[in-house]
């Protein structure tokens, strides 16, 4: 793939990131760090990685998120300041101190980053859809 | 003295009491609100903030009050019933008798992985999930995909070796014999074993699976053969530390119970075998 490529790819993933961002922010309340301003080409903000891909037929996205946010109804307790969405669900993730991240799905398995934890839930989920979660 | 036992050893009669007591439990409404009660303290629990029932030092008397509690339901439908628990050092394959029909059931099926034998099979009509974390009303079971072996007898007692009972920074990423049997860190037991069952088990509400009990009271059983090892250690912290019970700090959700209450078992109950 030539670097124009890869950089065109790039900017159309945080273009559809910023979209949901958006949505986000009008419906939640929610405020997304890093994501509203140009950033470098890479994705990933404050060291902690964007992704948005179709994994298995569902689509799984990841980004940072600001302290204490996120979609209606959740917390974030201790703060993953982390975001992850299949399909548009929230699945709800924490880090471990050394650095690993588990899921709800996956709550006694570690995962290097987020987006190994939201393909592992595709996987578990086989075709089922998140549920929201009241805590 | 209630006893509880290795599931293996029951009798057919003990075995249709227990699942019955749940079932009944169920149908009542009285389980699903320990799954919820589950599933909120494993979701608050972090690693930064205050943590009580797992990643901490009171993962094994929050889950012995747990069990208790849950005992005492079940107790109050049949009295005779006390939570057996599952060796899996030794009963360490689907095939086990554990996973028979006329106890828990067998592993999930077809390309869904739902449970389809059993008194917990949701064709049977009395196993629906309702506080769930995903759309499927049916409990999944996975086992052994997601990790091939359970926690051996040697695993358990490199674990079982480990002083002190905890340490700073109080958490998953400590030193100490509960991290070391809750699985953060070392050998990996009583993680292990709800990733080796999968699907329900793997998730924050995994006492959806019916298997959780007998999971967590082995978990106790072993907390209790650490003990007998080295009684010259005791439950740590012994004084207040931030976001943590200690010693003699009432635990939430009950907030009439310290771990220096539930240090010993035998009050309310003994195992058939030491471990
Ligand atoms: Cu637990
Ligand atoms: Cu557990």
């Amino acid at each position: 793939m030539s670097k124009n490529k890869t950089t065109a790819t790039e900017l159309t993933r945080r273009r559809m990131l910023q979209g949901a961002a958006v949505a986000l922010t009008a419906t939640a309340g929610t405020a997304l760090l890093g994501l509203s301003r140009p950033t470098a080409t890479s994705a990933a903000v404050g060291g902690q990685e964007i992704f948005d891909e179709v994994f298995k037929g569902r689509r799984i996205q990841g980004m940072p998120m600001a302290d204490g946010s996120g979609m209606p109804g959740m917390q974030h307790p201790g703060g993953a300041n982390y975001m992850v969405l299949i399909d548009g669900q929230e699945l709800h993730v924490m880090r471990n101190a050394d650095g690993t991240w588990i899921s709800v799905i996956n709550h006694y398995q570690t995962f290097s980053t987020p987006r190994a934890l939201a393909r592992a839930a595709v996987n578990e989920l086989r075709g089922a859809t998140l549920a929201p979660i009241n805590v | 003295m209630a006893v509880r036992k290795n599931q293996a050893n029951l009798t057919a009669q003990e075995k249709r009491d227990f699942v019955n007591a749940i079932l009944t439990l169920k149908q009542q409404g009285g389980y699903d609100p320990f799954v919820t009660t589950h599933n909120q303290f494993i979701m608050s629990d972090t690693d930064t903030t205050e943590r009580t029932g797992h990643r901490s030092p009171s993962f094994l008397p929050w889950h012995r009050k747990f069990l208790i509690e849950f005992e005492k339901a079940l107790q109050a439908i049949t009295p005779t019933v006390t939570l057996p628990y599952w060796d899996w050092t030794t009963d360490r394959t689907p095939d086990a008798s554990l996973w028979g029909p006329d106890l828990l059931g067998g592993d999930g099926t077809g390309t869904d992985g739902q449970v389809a034998t059993g008194p917990f099979a949701y064709g049977a009509g009395n196993w629906t999930l309702t506080v769930r974390p995903d759309s499927r009303p049916y409990l999944v079971r996975t086992l052994a995909a997601d990790t091939p072996d359970l926690p051996t007898k040697a695993d358990v007692d490199t674990a079982l070796a480990v002083t002190p009972y905890d340490a700073a920074p109080w958490n998953s990423s400590s030193a100490g014999f509960r991290n070391n049997l809750e699985g953060w860190t070392g050998v990996n037991i009583h993680n292990r074993v709800h990733v080796w069952v999968g699907g329900a088990m793997g998730t924050g509400m995994s006492p959806n699976d019916p298997v959780f009990w007998l999971h967590h009271c082995m978990i106790d059983r072993l907390w209790a053969g650490w003990q007998s090892r080295h009684p010259d250690q005791g439950y740590l912290p012994a004084t207040a530390t931030q976001n943590l019970v200690s010693l003699n700090d009432t635990m939430k959700p009950w907030n009439t119970t310290a771990p220096a209450a539930l240090l010993d078992h035998t009050p309310f109950y003994t195992y058939d075998v030491a471990y």
